[in-house]
């Protein structure tokens, strides 16, 4: 397919059609609106459903019943909406119904700004709603991967039944960029008879399927959550993405970052460089599972020095950095959030200042 | 001689967990007969709420889901606009619906969702252990509201069917209670006229059941009939409130 040029919301919201799924639920937040303005027009070309709700709280369970009903569904917010529907996501996860989120990040807390901004990255990876839960989240770094992982999104909540998350920021929403929409990213559903609410007829059952979260027999909770964190496992051993960015020669220090100010980072990396000064950079693609032995390998080569976490925030993902580094380097923070993102000059005379 | 009665097929053969004079029983019974009447198990998805029913899957044989405090009208939305052609119903009680659920109902009844509501009606929050709900009369006693409910401060009882029925989207609207047999009767009638503009994807469809909770009000089973009906039903009074005509 050719490529066009699209805005990041506009994207995302073809992307999800072009992966079979035809029924979105949404309230509008800035900077997602756009999503929902896409596809109100265009789920009606394609059979498919719209709905906008009345809250994030209660678009959050019309994707936990659509998805228990085993339809591939997902909605977009911003971070405060993602605060309303963590109530849901927690559910779901809980229920084990596959279904997509999609937060568009601006600052905060609270109202905070409608700028863009990585400060929901402890929401993400951490759980934002209660009890054992996780969540795969995938963070694209332009419209490109924006859709490559929207549409990846849906076939891996299906793999794990669970929820699946896209942190974007308000820069991926907003800008336009050349896209194509690969064709080989499509995979058919599976086959949910086993547990969705679908109706017995529709499974030709005699049985009937439940759908729920609550286990009130202590021993039975714990093996739900066993079962539960088997699912994270796997994901720990199969999901982990990332980018190694200039890491095959010797460097003397390496940036750790994601999303849109990897992007930033790389423009850096890439001037350095031409004055002969070797930077590299693991860009996580996957925020949980977090590429921790890819970063532990990168920062520990005996060229780096200095390893640096570049984040949109106050510093969060350096958490996990250090986590990764089993204390064999120690991991600086660079990042601001008021929603100015640094440019490649600042990032490179930061970097400098270290080395 | 035949037959003459016996459990519907739509409702399992678990005991339930309800308390002794508890109208739960008499609730799932009656929605069980109404899926069976109408032929619509295989395509029925029931929505447990928080609350006394949160088990209710246990007690029906349908598909059934489980919503968080408040948001299964949320769900049915979900559920019914992507698979229109199931059968979804709600069960919910008072704090459930009428306090927590408050936006949900309002705004599902609003879009005119083409599922059907049976909302549990008894004055109190039955499960954690009979707090005070938007439905508890003045002066009735309550574990957050010891010497009564003082309506000064937490206003005056909610009527929802009087306030869905303000909304301008056409709906069947109606109150029925589950006190003595001729109440039951016409109580079945509702939830069987809902379940029928659901099939016909007429309209959003509402029955409250005006129920007991002995254990809570801390009354006998009689008694607790006796208080409802000599207190509950002048205060909510019974009948169909809107139709979609």
């Amino acid at each position: 397919m050719a490529k066009v040029l699209m805005k990041g919301n506009e994207a995302i919201g073809e992307a999800a059609i072009k992966a079979g799924c035809l029924n979105y639920f949404a309230y509008p937040i800035t900077p997602q609106s756009e999503v929902a303005e896409y596809l109100v027009k265009r789920m009606p070309e394609v059979n498919g459903v719209f709905v906008q709700g009345e809250s994030e709280v209660a678009v959050g369970y019309m994707i936990f019943g659509a998805a228990a009903c085993g339809e591939r569904v997902f909605t977009t917010s911003s971070s405060p909406g993602v605060s309303l529907m963590s109530e849901a996501i927690s559910y779901i996860a809980g229920a084990r119904c596959p279904a997509v989120f999609v937060n568009i990040v601006r600052g905060g807390p609270g109202l905070g700004g409608i700028l863009p901004s990585q400060g929901d990255y402890f929401q993400a990876t951490k759980g934002g709603g209660h009890g054992d839960y996780r969540m795969l989240v995938m963070a694209p770094d332009g419209v490109q991967e924006a859709v490559e992982m929207t549409m990846m999104a849906f076939v891996l909540a299906e793999k794990y039944r669970g929820p699946v998350m896209i942190l974007g920021d308000g820069m991926i929403g907003q800008m336009m960029e050349p896209v194509e929409f690969p064709d080989n990213l499509y995979v058919p559903p599976t086959n949910k008879d086993e547990w969705a609410t679908n109706g017995m007829d529709r499974r030709g059952s005699t049985s009937k399927n439940i759908v729920k979260s609550l286990y009130l027999d202590p021993k039975v909770l714990n093996q739900h959550n066993l079962t539960l964190k088997a699912q994270y496992e796997r994901m720990k051993k199969e999901e982990v993405r990332f980018e190694a960015y200039n890491t095959d020669g010797d460097y003397q220090a390496l940036i750790v970052s994601y999303g849109t100010m990897s992007r930033v980072c790389k423009t850096a990396i890439d001037n350095l460089k031409s004055q002969g000064i070797e930077i590299g950079m693991i860009r996580p693609k996957t925020l949980f599972p977090f590429p921790e032995k890819a970063i532990h390998d990168a920062a520990t080569k005996e060229s780096c020095k200095k390893v640096v976490s570049i984040e949109m925030n106050m510093g969060q993902m350096i958490e996990d950095v250090e986590r990764s580094l089993k204390g064999k380097r120690e991991v600086t923070w660079f990042g601001q959030c008021g929603g100015d993102i640094y440019t490649p000059e600042e990032v490179a005379e930061h970097v400098i200042s270290l080395i | 001689m035949g037959k003459t009665f016996s459990r519907p097929e739509a409702l399992s053969d678990n005991h339930t967990h309800y308390c002794p004079g508890c109208t739960h029983g008499i609730a799932h019974r009656l929605v069980a007969e109404v899926i069976d009447e109408l032929g619509v198990r295989g395509r029925t998805v029931g929505i447990a709420p928080v609350g006394c029913a949160v088990m209710a899957y246990n007690y029906f044989s349908c598909d059934f889901q489980e919503a968080a405090h408040g948001r299964a009208p949320a769900m049915a939305t979900g559920m019914k606009r992507v698979r229109p052609d199931l059968m979804v119903f709600t069960y919910q009680g008072d704090g459930d619906l009428a306090s927590i659920g408050m936006g949900e109902i309002i705004h599902a009844a609003n879009r005119g969702e083409k599922f059907t509501t049976i909302f549990i009606n008894n004055a109190i929050y039955g499960m954690t252990g009979g707090q005070m709900a938007p439905t508890t009369m003045p002066g009735q006693r309550a574990t957050t509201a010891p010497v009564g409910r003082n309506v000064e401060e937490t206003g005056m009882p909610i009527r929802m069917c009087e306030l869905l029925s303000s909304l301008a989207t056409p709906a069947y609207i109606a109150r029925q209670a589950l006190l003595r047999p001729k109440y039951v009767n016409k109580a079945k009638k509702a939830i069987l006229q809902a379940f029928q503009y659901q099939m016909e994807h007429k309209c959003f469809s509402f029955v409250e059941l005006i129920n007991t909770c002995p254990t809570n009000w801390g009354m006998t089973p009689l008694n607790a009939l006796k208080w409802a009906e000599d207190t509950l039903i002048p205060y909510y009074p019974l009948g169909e409130f809107k139709r979609p005509e």
